[in-house]
């Protein structure tokens, strides 16, 4: 089978819907795991910061919220282009699901961040560049997900905000760099750097564990979400009653 | 769908001309956004303390705050009365390549919408006590930053016309996209009211017109054909 029939077949709803819920337990179980492993590794075995003590512990939540929150905003703004050129409802449907998920990190990622910066910079809030950045970023989920309810008929708000979603992600980097530019107090990247990551292993492994199991986290809720976004669409689709049916008999 | 006969640039310049005669024989569309202007403006004052040095402070970010607000009231009329009365479905049927025919439609709303606003900021500056000297600097920023709002709110109006709620949801799409335009406005009038050179951040303004000048229009025609469907 090639790569095109497979990729066709996939986007058939019933045929998503089932291959969907087989992979639930793949993304799920390792999740599970690797944030185990993480969190524990991060908040338990890996030894306090010289500068800031424990409270630095909360970068293992922090930073994998950050960046899911950016890349939530990748997969919907692509799914939505595919979307609207393909015209392939799945695609939309994954972007409808991905929205609230993604909205939901960007929130994380701002409360956990305020919750440290209270110990650290002795405030909650302050008006720098990535806060800022990041809170924009909050907004354009939150006016995405306005757009997507103000339509009743479906097809509609799933055009209309797939052009919000592609308009918001050209204008992503804009706003990054003009807050950028404006101000900054963050500190700079740890991770990805020049030089290598300016961590020891101890902190840095349960840290990219953490990365792993939040994005594992995050396939395993789209999943989820995908699903019911393809049932609420789907309702009146014949497969979905034939399957009902057989379910019922089957009871 | 038959070829036109009229050129696409002649087609675009009429549109500009009746938005602008339309506009011109219902004079309120374009006095209201301002007298809009310049209320906000009146609110900061009484708002806050007004010392002189305060309101000096902060004219550059009031003055650009309340003309980012009154754009987003003038973006309503952007399409709403050439909906309601099908012309722009026609417009859409003409055969002209609509992007170019909204791109017109954007720029009479531009000049009806930020060219007054463009005039009436330096009143505003210097009753905030500002130095009079940063006046061509302000005028020259808002005119560059309405340009951007103008052309942005487009995509804004397109995507809300088929939908409930239009107004606050509007503001809701539009205000999280022109942060970047009201940050470089902001800055260059501030830059230009302490006396500095503020060539950077309007250069980095004028960039940004160009750059909605040349893909907005296309955004807002999607927008626009998905609504009116």
């Amino acid at each position: 089978m090639g790569t095109w029939t497979w990729f066709h077949k996939l986007s058939s709803p019933p045929h998503f819907y089932r291959i969907a819920g087989k992979m639930i337990p793949w993304f799920a179980i390792p999740a599970a795991l690797c944030l185990a492993y993480g969190l524990y590794a991060g908040l338990v075995l890996a030894p306090a910061d010289y500068q800031q003590g424990d409270a630095f512990r909360i970068i293992y939540v922090h930073a994998p919220a950050a960046w899911l929150s950016l890349m939530c905003y990748t997969v919907m703004a692509v799914a939505a282009a595919v979307g609207l050129v393909w015209r392939i409802k799945l695609a939309h449907a994954l972007a409808a699901a991905t929205a609230p998920i993604g909205a939901s990190f960007a929130f994380l990622c701002l409360a956990t961040g305020s919750i440290w910066g209270r110990p650290m910079w002795g405030t909650w809030w302050t008006w720098d560049a990535r806060l800022t950045s990041q809170l924009i970023l909050l907004f354009l989920y939150l006016g995405y997900m306005a757009l997507r309810s103000a339509y009743d008929d479906l097809s509609k708000a799933d055009r209309a905000s797939a052009v919000l979603a592609i308009v918001g992600i050209v204008n992503v980097p804009i706003i990054h760099f003009s807050v950028t530019w404006w101000n900054s107090l963050h500190q700079g990247s740890t991770v990805i750097r020049r030089g290598g990551p300016a961590m020891p292993p101890s902190m840095l492994i349960p840290l990219l564990v953490c990365f792993l199991g939040f994005t594992l986290l995050y396939a395993a809720l789209a999943s989820i979400r995908v699903r019911a976004e393809v049932l609420r669409r789907e309702r009146h689709a014949s497969w979905l009653s034939q399957w009902s049916g057989r379910a019922g008999r089957a009871e | 769908m038959s070829q036109p006969t009229t050129s696409p640039m002649r087609a675009a310049g009429l549109v500009l001309r009746r938005d602008l005669a339309l506009a011109f024989r219902r004079w309120e569309q374009v006095t209201h956004p301002v007298i809009f202007f310049l209320m906000i403006a009146t609110l900061f004052p009484l708002a806050l303390n007004p010392k002189p040095s305060l309101l000096a402070d902060i004219a550059a970010g009031v003055v650009w705050v309340s003309a980012l607000l009154s754009s987003m009231l003038a973006l309503e009329t952007l399409y709403r009365a050439d909906v309601d009365d099908g012309t722009l479905e026609q417009l859409t049927l003409t055969g002209q390549p609509l992007a170019l025919l909204l791109l017109a439609k954007t720029v009479a709303h531009w000049i009806l919408s930020g060219v007054p606003l463009v005039l009436a900021s330096p009143i505003v500056a210097i009753a905030f006590g500002a130095s009079g000297t940063a006046n061509g600097v302000l005028m020259a920023s808002i005119a560059l930053g309405t340009g951007v709002l103008s052309l942005i709110g487009s995509i804004g109006a397109a995507l809300t016309l088929g939908s409930r709620r239009g107004s606050v949801l509007l503001s809701l799409l539009v205000l999280p996209l022109v942060m970047p335009v009201l940050i470089f406005g902001a800055r260059a009038t501030d830059l230009a009211m302490h006396g500095d050179a503020a060539n950077g951040p309007l250069w980095l303004l004028g960039s940004m017109l160009i750059f909605a000048l040349t893909l907005t229009p296309f955004a807002s025609a999607a927008a626009l054909r998905i609504s009116l469907e």
